[in-house]
């Protein structure tokens, strides 16, 4: 059980994260908790895609689902004076209806591949122009925030972003969740289900697998998933924006991380998370600290790092489809194999 | 909410016509690349991007109008040749949709590329055809401009493809990708003149979206989405299906436009797009599903 072994050594080590950074980085423990804190939200939310994604159902409508899970919750709260505490159920039951609703026709008429790619693009595209497009209340393209509660500390309004520590901790709880909801459909019967019908739908439903079911079953945790990782983003973040939260590049970050880590292990879409937001980070401090790329590009040398996320996408997804954790997992399994077996390893 | 019959809503309607033939132009390079490749460039638009920036610094120097405009196709046509050699080659027997992501990462390459190298500026030619008015309704020239070389480049494209060689040979491939090699036709010289001729495409619309539109490096995350709608609602590889598509897309932007806000034009055909995959999945004119 190697899962288990990882998270004996590992979960100490999240938990008592907030003290070492503490103790390596004093002044700056802010930015560096900031950090951690993005990348466990993402983390969550790319976890979730990958439950759909690791069995051939590639949307790039996951964008939409983020974005009616941050926007619902927000609007709610500003406009209705509705606690978070209602108000991201109600997202959350939005978004799985709208996944559902466009998820039925698409499994029914098995709609698959880049049609279903391109299908699930146009709701991405539908619910950010829907955002725009209800200007008055959402504040068009410049985005809006939730009306502070109090000092910014509030579990009535579910607000926690002055506190770092406190906000580490709940997004932490939160990336587990999403890991255990992971390990469940992964060990249950619907894994098997899927995988069937990912290979060959037709094989896979004459021997009485309901595709369209089994399908919509997954659909629904990963757009609820997507939602609550959304929501969550708007109350830590403090501020939402169609492009920051909604719409087609949310989508094709999702889908680029995901794959980068790893579809088809557990930690995949995490590791997937931590090499893009510490790659953008790493690019961004390098570049702001260098004169000579000032000098040449000007503000403009804020999109080296997406020229170099663009690039190692290419890279991946050419040379190493399994991500960075699949990959590294499958050469330790295959030196496993290949070594002679340690007089301990009989011995135990 | 003024939506009322009367001259505005006629000029939203033929203005919603002469967008169309642009959109169907766009459309008709992905359409190609998709139906003889099978591969969906999301990058598409991207590649329109890199024309109209070539056309544009290549006028400021100097260049004349066509000369730079056959500049940017010839460009445009470079890089599609490239793209497939460079990026798709390597994928093209893995999953269709590592092939779809692959250029994914070419678009946020493109898009930052530009920005780097552009700066996020909005530029334009500067040029004006001027409009005609029509009992007051009034168009632009360069829209006009635009219509009628869409149309003629769709009539030398399907010239092209039924009458040539080639050009047969390559609706072969599109039919059966594993007979031909067979009987004598090489599949990667036909994949790279299809990616080189869909490249061309682009770069011709790009010579025509200069003439209306500003230039600047997210251009592409305004028309791709739209381009792979049309495609798709016409159905894969049918010209004609990709006009019709491209003439009902545009009609719903312009007359929603009109009448409520831009965004809700947009959204109403997006919608629209959805609920007719859901009842035909193989699209308006698509032969197989």
């Amino acid at each position: 059980m190697r899962i288990s072994r990882t998270a004996v050594i590992g979960l100490p080590i999240l938990i008592a994260l907030p003290l070492i950074v503490h103790l390596l980085f004093g002044g700056s423990e802010k930015y560096y908790l900031h950090l951690l804190i993005q990348i466990l939200i993402w983390s969550f939310i790319y976890t979730g895609w990958s439950l759909m994604g690791r069995f051939g159902l590639t949307s790039l409508g996951h964008g939409a689902f983020t974005g009616i899970g941050a926007y619902v919750t927000v609007l709610l709260w500003n406009f209705a004076g509705l606690t978070p505490w209602l108000g991201v159920p109600a997202a959350i039951v939005i978004a799985v209806v709208v996944a559902l609703l466009v998820g039925y026709p698409c499994f029914h008429m098995r709609i698959t591949g880049h049609y279903f790619a391109l299908l699930t693009l146009a709701l991405t595209e539908f619910i950010r122009l829907c955002i725009v497009g209800l200007r008055d209340y959402t504040g068009g393209s410049l985005g809006t925030q939730p009306r502070r509660y109090g000092d910014g500390i509030s579990l009535y309004a579910m607000q926690f972003e002055p506190n770092r520590v406190l906000s580490y901790y709940i997004v932490l709880a939160l990336w587990l969740v999403g890991l255990y909801i992971w390990w469940r459909v992964d060990r249950s019967m619907d894994r098997f289900a899927l995988d069937a019908a990912s290979q060959d739908e037709e094989a896979a439903a004459s021997v009485g697998i309901n595709v369209t079911r089994e399908k919509l079953k997954v659909t629904a945790i990963s757009a609820a998933m997507c939602a609550l990782g959304g929501a969550v983003y708007g109350q830590y973040q403090m501020y939402i924006g169609p492009d920051t939260i909604a719409g087609l590049s949310v989508s094709l970050n999702i889908v680029f991380a995901c794959i980068a880590g790893g579809l088809w292990v557990m930690l995949g879409p995490t590791v997937g998370a931590v090499f893009t937001q510490v790659l953008s980070e790493v690019l961004r401090v390098t570049m702001q600290g260098s004169a000579t790329l000032q000098a040449l590009f000007g503000s403009a040398v804020l999109a080296l790092d997406t020229l170099v996320y663009g690039l190692l996408l290419i890279l991946f997804i050419i040379y190493m489809p399994k991500g960075i954790l699949g990959t590294l997992l499958e050469k330790r399994a295959k030196k496993a194999a290949a070594a002679p077996a340690r007089p301990e390893a009989i011995s135990s | 909410m003024d939506c009322q019959l009367d001259i505005f809503f006629l000029e939203a309607v033929l203005n919603g016509l002469l967008l169309a033939g642009l959109l169907a132009l766009l459309a008709l390079g992905l359409n190609l690349i998709f139906g003889v490749i099978d591969v969906v460039w999301i990058c598409y638009a991207e590649l329109v991007m890199i024309g109209m920036y070539g056309i544009f610094y290549a006028h400021k120097a100097g260049v004349p109008l066509l000369l730079a405009a056959l500049f940017g196709i010839l460009l445009v046509a470079l890089a599609g040749a490239v793209l497939h050699q460079v990026v798709i080659r390597p994928v093209l027997d893995s999953a269709p949709i590592n092939q779809l992501l692959v250029t994914g990462g070419v678009l946020f390459f493109l898009q930052a590329a530009a920005t780097m190298a552009f700066g996020v500026d909005f530029r334009n030619l500067g040029i004006r055809f001027g409009s005609i008015t029509l009992a007051d309704m009034s168009f632009s020239y360069s829209r006009i401009i635009t219509f009628g070389v869409a149309l003629a480049a769709m009539l030398v494209l399907w010239l092209f493809l039924s009458r040539t060689y080639l050009g047969i040979a390559i609706r072969a491939i599109a039919q059966d990708r594993q007979i031909m090699p067979l009987m004598g036709v090489d599949q990667r010289r036909i994949y790279l003149v299809t990616s080189a001729i869909g490249g061309g495409l682009a770069g011709l619309a790009a010579a025509l979206m200069v003439l209306q539109y500003d230039i600047y490096p997210q251009i592409g995350l305004q028309f791709g989405p739209l381009i792979f709608m049309i495609c798709v609602l016409g159905g894969l590889g049918s010209l004609i299906g990709g006009f019709v598509a491209a003439f009902i897309i545009s009609e719903f932007i312009a007359i929603g436009g009109s009448c409520f806000a831009t965004e809700w034009g947009y959204a109403i055909a997006f919608l629209f797009f959805m609920v007719v995959i859901f009842i035909r999945p193989q699209g308006l004119f698509g032969g197989r599903s």
